[in-house]
């Protein structure tokens, strides 16, 4: 039975990333246990909240320099994504620096709301976990930041601005937009993470 | 670009749908979760469930219920009804809800939007917003739209949107129930005015009203229950009439 193990700390509710996992089968453990989540197969690191608090909570319990160094594949959802990138604006924060990327707000006043709240379409889709969708798929957003286009970006979209909506390096995965909550294309994002 | 919604709306009252529904392959009428997982397959872009059951004993029924829908669909769903304290959000998100919408109790302690958006996250927190036209202006109005408060329309949802709410889902009194169209004006107007998204309700009768009210921009969302449940509208025929009309959504 494959361990599948979620990072437990203080942003935002994870039942919904339970269940999605339970559909393809995984009953994943939700801990903050630095061994628990060295042993784990996969680790997923989902979070809603405010980046310069969650970097706060993780330093303390010494979690950012575990998730650093975990070696089997890593999923990081919405604020993870951000929380994986160099720098946050939200609360002027440095993240763990996995991805050599910033985060920014959206632009007030540039002909979008934000957050950027719903399904939005990806682009320019690359790697094993996109493997088995449509070129042009749709996914469910809800972020207010986002991180710049880089070289590790692994798949983008479109709101007022062009910006990564997937990065990846080495076993180092993160989605902005949430795959347990995008219908039959999130559901194979995350089926083809537990396959990695 | 971001698609426009389509938000299918179910009734609850003691953990089933009320106000009618009309599927012939539903095993019992009014199980939600029967009727969410065939919203969710068809393509709603979200789930709306508002919950009208009076007493505070029959919430655990409500909670039970959100548990099994979120086990089910992989679409995100919005709960609301009778919810007035940050704990009554916690039980619910934490059952798997990944909105809650919050009306009358918004209206009588406006610092309940600061106090859930601060808790939870602006994204978290739906304000509905019923509203009528009286005498010129548009009034908000509480409990079911029954009651008329001394709230102007446009102020309050200035208001709501700067403490903190992430969304408004705009029920016009005067449309709801007619099935002549949404209330293309007022939505329109509050649509462009405010920076959070909005989701239209009341009115929907044909595939036309859904096109109405998302060409230039005058509604985010359109949120509908009779037509859908009553099988009147097909979701992916809704869909596809407004994919041929140029209207972004997702297929």
């Amino acid at each position: 039975m494959m361990k599948v193990a979620i990072v437990k700390y203080n942003a935002g509710n994870v039942q919904s990333v339970i269940y999605a996992l339970n559909r393809l089968g995984v009953n994943p453990i939700v801990t903050d246990d630095p061994e628990l989540l060295q042993q784990a197969d996969k680790v997923i690191f989902p979070g809603v909240g405010e980046a310069s608090t969650a970097m706060a909570y993780l330093k303390e319990r010494g979690l950012d320099q575990v998730i650093v160094n975990l070696k089997q594949p890593v999923l990081g959802i919405c604020l993870g994504l951000q929380l994986m990138c160099k720098h946050s604006e939200e609360g002027d924060v440095d993240c763990l620096g996995i991805f050599d990327v910033d985060v920014k707000r959206f632009p007030a006043n540039a002909g979008v709301k934000v957050p950027q709240m719903g399904w939005n379409k990806l682009h320019h889709m690359k790697g094993l976990l996109f493997e088995g969708l449509p070129a042009e798929s749709y996914v469910y957003f809800v972020h207010s930041y986002y991180a710049a286009l880089s070289p590790e970006t692994a798949a983008q979209s479109t709101h007022a601005v062009d910006f990564s909506a997937s990065l990846q390096k080495d076993n180092f995965y993160a989605m902005q937009f949430h795959p347990e909550k995008s219908s039959e294309a999130g559901s194979v994002i995350l089926k083809n993470f537990l396959e990695l | 670009m971001l698609t426009k919604r389509i938000i299918p709306c179910l009734d609850i009252k003691d953990g089933k749908t009320v106000k009618g529904v009309n599927f012939v392959d539903l095993k019992d009428a009014g199980d939600p979760v029967e009727l969410a997982e065939i919203y969710s397959r068809e393509g709603a872009d979200e789930l709306v469930f508002l919950d009208i059951t009076a007493t505070v004993e029959k919430r655990k029924t409500l909670v039970e219920l959100v548990t099994k829908v979120a086990s089910k669909i992989n679409i995100p769903f919005t709960v609301g009804g009778g919810i007035s304290t940050i704990e009554d959000v916690s039980v619910l998100l934490k059952a798997g809800a990944d909105k809650v919408s919050i009306n009358s109790s918004a209206v009588k302690r406006p610092e309940l939007i600061n106090e859930l958006a601060g808790e939870f996250g602006s994204q978290c927190v739906v304000v509905a917003i019923d509203t009528r036209y009286v005498d010129g202006e548009h009034i908000v109005h509480v409990k079911g739209g029954r009651e008329a408060t001394e709230l102007r329309t446009i102020e309050w949802a200035k208001e709501v949107q700067e403490r903190g709410a992430g969304e408004i889902l705009l029920t016009s009194m005067d449309h709801d129930g007619t099935k002549n169209g949404f209330a293309l004006e007022l939505t329109g107007y509050l649509t462009k005015l405010l920076n959070i998204p909005v989701i239209a309700s009341g009115g929907a009768g044909t595939m036309e009203h859904f096109a109405d009210i998302f060409k230039e921009d005058q509604a985010d969302a359109a949120l509908a229950a009779s037509i859908f449940h009553f099988k009147e509208i097909a979701i992916p025929d809704l869909k596809q009439y407004l994919l041929d009309n140029d209207i972004e959504m997702r297929h």
